[in-house]
């Protein structure tokens, strides 16, 4: 694990008294034994299903669906071959490889896409003067409170008819297929991304210090310069905190997936393929929890790296939705 | 038919093709829109905007308006039928159903994850394992919903009693001397079980956002009020408690808005049968699969109108937080 938490949080000053937290007190006030005890109980019973899951996900099939997990530490027998079946077998056995590179293929465009993006239109809703700006912002804020769901009906229509006013048809369907059917999704999470991504962006974006850019106009420097040599590299950690979060948000999605690959499987991310193997083979444990380990991997190892961020940009407000 | 990578292949170049060819195409605008030599500010801040706004407006504002006028249409959206889908939302037994497995949701979700939460970042604060403890409980926030649904399956599984449990649950259960039972099939205690996992997954949230509210509480205030003689209980209910209010407010309404929302957790564990659907479900199930886009439009509707005042809220109690940090 990483030794990461809350920026502020970490190594408050230990000078004079020991210690002087409210909660500290409270906790010993507690007595010790109780507290601590009370703590290691929340904390199993948020590990210990996650870790069975785990354990299961090694173990051979046949005793999978025999013996509790918990059996294993008596006799433990290791095998990859769930891993195996799951990824690589034939797709009935779910062959989640092709659906590992779908999500990939998902969620990394989707991510680039609401980064530069909203950094553009945030840059413009600070940084350059023109009439209107603030009623632009205030919208663009006011979009954050809706649910998606009022735009899957209206989004699909637009992707598979096309725009039509009466009889004459204005923009035509989106036909695309084999890999460019692709773009559906991408745009989907792009617009879902982007209301969030332009208000946290322009939260940090705004507070730069205005003599850079004055700076920068006294040398000619125009806008796109501006964005390209000066903005960019000093939002980099805004970028990141963003970048984590709509990286996992479209990773772990699973609405938006449904709708717009039309749970087709040369499209569909992991997460759909798997509440379907979860829906029609409920009892296949051996697939299930190597398939739901191949799901988490990627997000597992993302928020271990890069927990600081994480945190950072979850205590900025940013939970979507 | 065995795995191949070379099958997937495609993909990969369509990926690449999209990311370098779009960020081709805002690189050269960008170096575009500095060519003339006069400043037209109104023209730049236009192609800065240009994309946010062109899919805000056709991916959120229009489909809005859209849904909205859908609510009021029939199945295909050709004949205008006035209340008739929000009446049948609120007459139909099953409907009912599933605005009153919402309402369970919103009652017990957000202050139960959120109790745990508080009560686990008081706990473990400035412990020697506090990273390690946070590190814990936070780790269900990463992963998909998908993926807690399944890992709760597994715990609440069911084999017949004359077979060995491999669910967790149901092995204690007959550790206890009980029958094993197919508690996902138990209504209503099936719905109960569902919020438990979403408590799961967003404990973690409460727990990280409160943990840092509890630190920000200077200590000269309970230095001055242990001088004063206050007891444990005390320290909490005066100090502790007033001094995070407007945070777990905040923390409160954002977990009632995602757990309005739910759907994946639903969909995962149950399919929304045995009377566990939700709004959410609900309208997927109307729109996308029975082909019932004015009833599915309705409920989207009924679900934007319920998040509404819980954002303006929101908004509220994240103004005071702020001038209250």
């Amino acid at each position: 694990m990483t030794p990461t938490t809350t920026p502020p949080a970490q190594a408050p000053a230990r000078t004079g008294k020991p210690d002087g937290g409210a909660a500290a007190r409270v906790r010993r006030r507690l007595s010790g034994t109780s507290a601590g005890l009370v703590a290691i109980v929340i904390a199993v019973v948020w590990t210990v299903p996650t870790a069975g899951l785990l354990v299961s996900s090694f173990r051979p099939a046949e005793q999978i669906r025999t013996t509790g997990w918990w059996t294993f530490f008596g006799s433990p027998e290791v095998t990859l071959d769930n891993y195996r079946d799951v990824l690589f077998g034939t797709s009935s056995d779910g062959q989640l490889a092709t659906h590992f590179v779908n999500s990939f293929v998902i969620t990394l465009p989707a991510t680039v896409f609401v980064l530069v993006i909203a950094a553009l239109a945030a840059y413009a809703l600070s940084w350059i003067d023109f009439r209107g700006r603030d009623w632009i912002f205030l919208g663009i804020f006011a979009l954050q409170i809706v649910p998606l769901q009022m735009s899957l009906v209206p989004l699909l229509s637009f992707f598979s008819q096309g725009v039509a006013i009466g009889e004459t048809q204005i923009l035509p369907a989106w036909e695309l297929s084999g890999a460019m059917a692709f773009t559906n999704v991408w745009v989907a999470h792009t617009i879902f991304g982007l209301p969030l991504g332009i208000f946290l962006l322009h939260n940090f974006i705004s507070q730069l210090p205005h003599t850079l850019f004055e700076a920068a106009r006294v040398d000619g420097a125009g806008h796109g310069t501006i964005f390209l040599r000066i903005v960019l590299p000093l939002i980099t950690p805004a970028l990141v905190s963003l970048g984590i979060f709509q990286f996992l948000w479209v990773w772990n999605d699973l609405l938006v997936a449904l709708i717009f690959t039309g749970g087709d499987n040369a499209t569909a991310p992991l997460t759909v393929r798997l509440a379907e193997l979860a829906g029609t083979r409920g009892e296949a444990w051996h697939r299930l929890t190597a398939g739901a380990f191949v799901s988490m991997v990627v997000p597992l190892v993302v928020f271990l790296l890069l927990q600081r961020y994480f945190v950072r940009g979850l205590l900025a407000g940013s939970v979507k939705g | 038919m065995e795995y191949s990578f070379l099958n997937d292949l495609p993909k990969v170049v369509w990926m690449i093709i999209g990311i370098a060819g779009f960020l081709a195409v805002i690189g050269l605008m960008l170096v575009v829109i500095d060519i003339p030599r006069t400043r037209r500010d109104r023209w730049q801040a236009a192609l800065f905007l240009a994309p946010a706004l062109i899919l805000l407006i056709g991916g959120v504002v229009y489909p809005v308006l859209r849904t909205t006028m859908l609510s009021f249409y029939d199945r295909s959206g050709t004949e205008f039928v006035g209340l008739t889908n929000y009446l049948w939302m609120f007459q139909r037994p099953e409907i009912l159903l599933v605005l009153r497995n919402t309402l369970l949701w919103v009652v017990f979700a957000p202050v139960l994850a959120t109790a745990v939460g508080l009560l686990y970042a008081i706990l473990i604060d400035r412990s020697r394992f506090e990273s390690i403890a946070k590190s814990l409980v936070f780790m269900p926030m990463a992963i998909s919903l998908v993926g807690a649904s399944i890992i709760w399956r597994f715990v609440f599984a069911y084999r017949p009693a004359d077979q060995e449990q491999y669910g967790l649950f149901n092995q204690i259960v007959v550790w206890l001397g009980g029958e094993p039972q197919l508690w996902l099939l138990d209504q209503p205690l099936n719905t109960f079980l569902l919020i438990l996992v979403l408590i799961w997954v967003q404990a973690g949230f409460a727990m990280v956002v409160m943990s840092a509210a509890i630190k920000a509480i200077p200590s000269e205030i309970v230095e001055a009020a242990r001088i004063d003689g206050a007891g444990a209980w005390q320290l909490f209910t005066r100090i502790t408690l007033p001094s995070v209010w407007p945070t777990l407010l905040v923390v409160l309404v954002t977990i009632t808005v995602q757990t309005l929302k739910v759907f994946d957790i639903v969909r995962t564990m149950t399919g929304g049968n045995y009377g566990t659907s939700v709004i959410a479900n609900e309208m997927y199930s109307q729109a996308f699969q029975q082909g019932q886009v004015g009833q599915g439009s309705a409920l989207a509707v009924f679900l934007f109108a319920l998040v509404i005042p819980l954002v303006i809220l929101q908004i509220r109690r994240t103004r005071k937080a702020r001038e209250l940090a």
